[in-house]
């Protein structure tokens, strides 16, 4: 570009401005060191199959998950393993449901309760830990207090008392695991907001007279988004452990619906019998899942968290 | 340290008194009262009922009774299900179950555990260290309810070595398998967060002193590294002990062991509010006091925690 034979100063200045190269953001840098983590990225890849699973398996299954095949109920041991001739790619439960479709509304239900549970928890807890470490004092002791409070009270016993008490369902298992869960989440925010909040960009939002509120939204939140990613990404593997722990003992979702949990338990009840691919495959799904979303949430924290550098 | 005592127990006591005023208004305001069927019951009989278990006084009453009747007696009201069982009795009968392999499943935990993560950080980046590291991995993905049912399949179902399920007054074939289901993801925990800290404090001034000073490497580690490196480790004991708890609630519907988590789930099954709320109390109140033990373990030992 520079090999204008006549160049002006104004030209050169212009084309000096262009030339000068791109800023590596905290996000670029980040990218870059995720990308080259195997482990991450092998989780990445894994965690984007089975959500393509999830997603288009119902236009794939031959059956409908709550449809039973009538001809192999019963006799799911001796004629319900997995084959691709009559459909059922994973075979059948022991009500001759196909398990293929079953796994695949499980995996639905299970990835979905995991993310909704985790964007609660992580827009709760974000705002309580933000506004209750940028406001410090008398405020932060009392919400803290009361956060160490809630912490100590065994939660899952508590949701399964809810679900006793207003009956079992879907809503009630999103909104109970979200409301518990953002107590870790808005204690690691509230630490990070203390170190945030003595900032120079904060002080200039204060000193040109920003509201505090909007100090919170507008500049603290912001900042902490590393943090937050990287803790919600390790908080849906534990919502979803949450559902099927729940499911498992078939306090969560209604047949027919299903979860890896419910499936787990089903396959766990049956393996006696010799039917072994009803527990493989919700487990494989299940681990296959933990597993991925446990290295993609470590290559995060590797990549974002300045501390571990 | 006196004082921390006392303030952290004058912490412990309203949130125990939450945690009860919070589980008896949910049951108040559950649907459905404990004697509600299918067959309406005359008005007098129900009254009678009501008056028998105090249901016709006001809500406030009804909790105050509650509360005194926990603390003076120990006594969580009558099962709604089993009308001839207390919810006394259904703890009486399956907390020493429990107890037993809760406490196999911590001393399994605790020792393996630390034992690998004091090892991998021994041999930091070696194939020893990698290998403890995996461990800890997959028993972090590996949650109780997946344990039980794996290791069924291994030890009982294809090795035939150890019954299945059962409890026959607590003989050891019976405790290794609850045990070692309950315990793995703690183990792994555990492992994870020995070897952190543990690296960290071989990495400090203090440790290259005692190097530099020629003491050999053993003594180095049991004196001067394992102590310091424990601290983590005794405030992840508080969570522990929570997740065994509720832990116990798969362990005792998945090996038929009879203990309360079986009754616990049996309450929820049938809608036992008695029974159910009886547990949460009383698991909340052991989950307190312990987290508040813990905190006091933990402040004994390190004195730069008071606060």
């Amino acid at each position: 570009m520079l090999t204008h034979k006549k160049t002006n100063v104004e030209d050169l200045a212009e084309n000096l401005g262009n030339e000068t190269p791109v800023g590596r953001s905290l996000w670029r840098d980040a990218m870059h060191r995720f990308s080259r983590n195997k482990a991450a990225m092998a989780g990445l890849v894994g965690l984007l199959l089975i959500v393509l699973f999830a997603a288009i398996g119902p236009f794939v299954a031959a059956w409908h998950y709550s449809d039973i095949d009538w001809g192999l109920m019963g006799n799911a041991a001796s004629a319900g393993q997995p084959s691709i001739e009559n459909g059922h790619y994973f075979g059948v439960d022991d009500l001759g449901r196909d398990l293929f479709a079953r796994t695949v509304q499980g995996s639905q239900i299970s990835l979905l309760v995991g993310t909704i549970g985790a964007l609660i928890a992580v827009v709760i807890g974000t705002l309580y830990g933000a506004t209750a470490g940028y406001f410090g004092g008398r405020i932060d002791s009392i919400m803290m207090r009361t956060v160490d409070i809630l912490m100590s009270i065994p939660y899952m016993l508590f949701l399964i008392l809810l679900l006793v008490m207003f009956g079992r369902s879907i809503l009630l298992i999103f909104i109970g695991i979200g409301a518990i869960s953002w107590l870790e989440m808005a204690r690691i925010v509230r630490g990070q907001t203390l170190s945030i909040k003595n900032k120079e960009y904060i002080e200039a939002a204060v000193a040109s007279g920003v509201r505090p509120f909007k100090i919170v939204l507008r500049h603290v939140v912001p900042n902490l988004l590393g943090v937050v990613i990287v803790y919600a990404t390790l908080l849906v593997p534990q919502m979803i452990l949450t559902e099927s722990f729940i499911s498992f003992l078939g306090l969560g979702v209604q047949e027919p619906q299903t979860s890896w949990g419910a499936l787990i338990n089903d396959g766990a009840g049956t393996m006696r019998y010799g039917t072994l691919w009803q527990l493989m495959f919700p487990l494989g799904f299940f681990i296959a899942t933990l597993l991925s979303f446990f290295f993609v949430g470590d290559g995060l924290r590797d990549a974002l968290d300045p501390k571990d550098r | 340290m006196f004082n921390f005592v006392l303030r952290r127990i004058a912490v412990a006591i309203p949130t125990l008194l939450i945690l009860v005023s919070i589980s008896f208004f949910l049951m108040f305001s559950a649907p459905g009262g404990p004697f509600t069927s299918e067959r309406p019951i005359p008005q007098a009989v129900m009254e009678n009922i009501e008056a028998k278990y105090n249901l016709d006084k006001p809500v406030y009453q009804q909790l105050g009774i509650y509360i005194w009747n926990i603390v003076t007696d120990f006594d969580f009201g009558p099962s709604f299900r089993y009308q001839d069982r207390t919810v006394l009795d259904l703890i009486e009968s399956g907390f020493p179950v429990t107890l037993t392999y809760g406490f196999w499943a911590f001393v399994f935990a605790v020792t393996i555990g630390v034992a690998l993560g004091v090892i991998a950080a021994l041999k930091h980046n070696t194939a020893a260290d990698y290998t403890a590291v995996s461990i800890a991995i997959v028993g972090q993905v590996l949650p109780n309810f997946v344990m039980a049912p794996i290791l069924v399949l291994i030890f009982v179902l294809w090795l035939g070595w150890l019954p299945g399920g059962g409890w026959q007054g607590g003989q050891i074939e019976y405790i290794i398998l609850p045990a070692i289901a309950l315990g793995t993801s703690f183990l792994a925990s555990i492992a994870r967060i020995t070897r952190s800290s543990m690296l960290e404090v071989l990495n400090s001034n203090y440790i290259r002193t005692a190097r530099a000073k020629g003491l050999p490497f053993r003594y180095i580690v049991w004196r001067h590294a394992l102590k310091p490196a424990m601290l983590p480790v005794v405030s992840y004991l508080g969570p522990a002990f929570v997740g065994m708890i509720t832990g116990s609630v798969i362990i005792d519907s998945y090996f038929t062991t009879g203990g309360i988590g079986v009754h616990f789930i049996n309450g929820a099954l049938n809608r036992d509010y008695a029974v159910i709320m009886g547990f949460t109390i009383l698991l909340g109140t052991l989950t307190i006091v312990f987290n508040m033990l813990v905190d006091i373990l933990y402040a004994w030992i390190d004195p730069k925690i008071r606060y």
